[in-house]
């Protein structure tokens, strides 16, 4: 019998909880509301993590062969997302001191979850020869922190075109208790650049892992080749803003953008042919 | 005319370099090679000509194939794109390097204070205490956290100038250089490297493998021999680990052994041979070892009851009936028998109850071979399982990169230049300390070249406890 999967579908329940909370404290310009729901996503984080620990160990128990990190298939990469996306949003909440930002990130961490527990299996398989590793770990941690900050980034883009999609100065109510419009900028911008440092990790350990499992550090698979698309987008993000002075609207824009490429490269690649398959759904 | 031609050429060039020096350029390559990209993700790469024929049809089969759609990676249009960047790379590096030169180095960072006194988010405040002493609390104060801090008279007052961070403008230009190192390291592997494959049967060797993207055969400076070969599955059916094991002969002399498994390579002069994949090969029986499991089936002439047993070379079988007992003692993949080829064979002695012991040949593709003997037992060996036309093969992937370090170079310089570049600011500070009345006037304001929100911040924070206690900051 394994608990794992019990705590984390438990624990998608409560990041719905926290996201609703977020935004109903919003919307209906309640800070109290808002506190609590700092609570209930730090709860959240908490059972994720716990979620995570219980399966890593879980999975030693399951005989010789089957045990190793929980990060090595589509289920425990969603439950590792949402784990990331809660966290580096509650340091962001803590260092702005602004909650209005949970209700578009919460959510996202509650849709991974959900799409985790509800539709991919959760059964732990043993490691196939090529995953058993020790850059599994480093190469899947880095990937995703930079997910996450994307994932963060593309929920502040949407605040930030909500905001100036409307007249900023007559808006007011929900869109005008949004965050000001220059403060979302920066703060996307921080973002990328965040998980612009962790995807080039990520695409670096998983190149050195490459070179010392396959004798090449890059071959352009589908995934590699994706990843490094999702980089050039980033890339040329920040290139835009700090040397054409983009900002705003376009950079907000650029964002959606490269987060979508990061959605493909997560989700999409498995349709196409290549090394990473491992990572196909139902798996 | 010579002026003028001149001229045109000094244009011609100006505008060549401003076209490099863009970071339109920049934009522009980096999407065409996202977008580019795409089409090798949708249209599987180095396939063959066969496949791609039936999937395109001859007419977009031609026009794709011209394009060099099959192996885009390494067509020249992809090519050309990654060299305009490097260009583009360089020349707008040395281009910036021009302009903040002199900023990054320098020994007397310039501050113009009118723009830090007209700054829109200074702090002011005034604190107790004469100028004087507020001055030599607060340099003391701020040059713990700012490396550079110099005060300056200022009229009746002062100015504290400091900064720190200088050289993380240097960053930037280091990521660009990683970008640089790792297409150089691109190169070197693959003018001077070689990656292929090769597929070697179990006790067999070989030194020449296949290229992968030539299709060409290479030879190794040495030769490899597949001792043995063993896979093992999960109880689902996915394989759960494969190894070889491996030992490098040179000059028909055998050197280092080694098992691989996936992950785990031998690496041997330069040369990484990894463990790639497996599968079954039919047999030339010439060259296949012994059979493993060698069943036996014994016909008695005097009950006519045919009894199967398993056998293993060098240990007896005992014969039912009392009929004796047979040891196989070896195995002939070319087996004689008075002067005649009969094929691979096993031979042994079979020591009746009764008598001395006889020499036994059983040819494997004859089972009633042993019928010429005219003994009490006939002894054949099953043809299912008697001779290996099939054994395993270990797939490995072989490879020589000397551009690999070069390449990790790159990768280490961009990850610590991201850093930088994202994280730390060239950060500069500027406090003034003028006598009002009987009190002191204090202005805070900072400017950094990055996260300016950030660290506006840190400014807000730092005039705070400046004007905390009046200005004795403990």
């Amino acid at each position: 019998m394994a608990y794992n999967p019990i705590i984390l579908s438990i624990t998608t329940f409560i990041f719905g909880l926290a996201g609703a909370m977020y935004i109903f404290s919003w919307v209906f310009h309640r800070e109290g509301a808002g506190r609590w729901a700092t609570g209930v996503t730090l709860f959240a984080a908490v059972g994720n993590l716990i979620g995570i620990l219980m399966r890593w160990y879980e999975s030693y128990q399951l005989g010789s062969g089957y045990g190793h990190a929980p990060l090595s298939n589509i289920y425990e990469s969603l439950v590792f997302f949402a784990f990331t996306i809660s966290v580096i949003y509650l340091v962001v909440e803590r260092r702005y001191q602004n909650r209005i930002i949970g209700a578009f990130a919460i959510p996202l961490a509650f849709f991974a979850l959900a799409y985790a527990s509800f539709g991919t299996s959760s059964k732990i398989s043993p490691l196939i020869p090529a995953l058993k590793s020790n850059w599994l770990i480093a190469h899947v941690m880095t990937c995703f922190v930079g997910y996450a900050a994307f994932a963060l980034a593309f929920g502040v883009s949407i605040m930030y075109l909500l905001k100036r999609g409307n007249d900023e100065s007559a808006a007011t109510g929900v869109i005008g208790r949004l965050p000001a419009a220059a403060f979302l900028d920066e703060l996307t911008h921080q973002l990328i650049m965040f998980g612009f440092l962790f995807l080039t990790a990520g695409i670096i350990t998983g190149a050195v892992w490459a070179n010392s499992a396959w004798g090449r550090y890059w071959g352009w698979d589908p995934k590699e080749t994706w990843s490094l698309i999702t980089w050039f987008i980033y890339a040329t993000l920040l290139h835009a803003r700090l040397m054409r002075g983009w900002s705003g609207k376009r950079i907000a824009i650029l964002s959606l953008v490269g987060f979508s490429a990061v959605m493909f490269t997560y989700f999409g690649v498995n349709l196409l042919p290549g090394l990473h398959s491992y990572g196909a759904m139902g798996q | 005319m010579m002026n003028d031609k001149t001229k045109v050429t000094a244009n011609y060039l100006d505008s060549l370099w401003k076209f490099f020096a863009s970071v339109k350029l920049t934009v522009v390559v980096l999407l065409s090679l996202a977008v580019l990209s795409i089409i090798g993700t949708l249209i599987p790469q180095n396939q063959s000509p066969a496949d791609y024929f039936k999937a395109f049809g001859p007419f977009l089969f031609q026009v794709l194939a011209t394009l060099d759609i099959f192996d885009m990676y390494h067509s020249w249009w992809f090519q050309f794109l990654m060299i305009l960047l490097v260009v583009n790379i360089i020349i707008c590096s040395v281009e910036r390097l021009r302009l903040t030169g002199k900023i990054i180095f320098t020994k007397t960072p310039k501050f113009n204070l009118n723009n830090y006194r007209q700054q829109k988010q200074r702090r002011e405040f005034t604190v107790t205490g004469s100028a004087g002493s507020v001055v030599e609390a607060y340099r003391r104060y701020l040059s713990k956290s700012f490396r550079y801090c110099r005060v300056l008279e200022q009229g009746q007052g002062f100015a504290i100038t400091a900064e720190k961070g200088r050289w993380t403008r240097i960053g930037v230009y280091g990521v660009h250089l990683s970008v640089v190192i790792l297409l150089v390291g691109g190169l070197i592997g693959s003018l001077y490297g070689f990656e292929g494959f090769v597929n070697i049967p179990e006790g067999q060797s070989i030194d020449t493998i296949q290229l992968r993207n030539t299709g060409l055969e290479y030879r190794l400076p040495f030769s490899i021999r597949c001792d043995d070969f063993d896979v093992q599955f999960y109880a689902s059916g996915a394989p759960k680990e494969f190894r070889s094991k491996l030992t490098i002969l040179e000059d028909g002399k055998a050197g280092i052994q080694k098992e691989i498994i996936v992950n785990d390579p031998l690496r041997y002069k330069g040369i990484n041979i990894f463990q790639s994949s497996y599968g079954k090969t039919n047999l030339d029986p010439h060259m296949a070892g012994a059979p493993e499991d060698i069943e036996l089936s014994f016909r008695s002439t005097v009950s006519g009851m045919i009894y199967n047993r398993k056998a293993v070379l060098g240990q007896p079988v005992q014969i039912p009936e009392g009929m004796g007992k047979l040891v196989v003692e070896r195995y002939e993949p070319d087996g004689q028998f008075r002067g005649m080829s009969i094929g691979p064979a096993l031979l042994g002695t079979l020591t009746p109850a009764e008598g001395s012991p006889v020499p036994i040949v059983l040819a494997m593709n004859f089972p009633k071979f042993d019928m010429m003997r005219k003994g009490d037992v006939v002894i054949s060996v099953d043809q299912s399982t008697a001779a290996p036309k099939t054994a395993y093969y270990t797939g490995l992937q072989i490879t020589n990169d000397p551009g690999v370090w070069v390449v990790y170079v790159g990768f280490a310089m961009m990850i610590v230049g991201c850093m930088v570049t994202f994280f730390m600011s060239h950060q500069q500070l500027m406090v003034e300390i003028q006598p009002k009345g009987t009190r002191t006037a204090v202005l805070v304001a900072g400017k950094a070249n990055k996260n300016k929100i950030g660290f506006q911040h840190k400014v807000n924070r730092l005039s705070e406890k400046l004007s905390m206690n009046d200005g004795r900051l403990s």
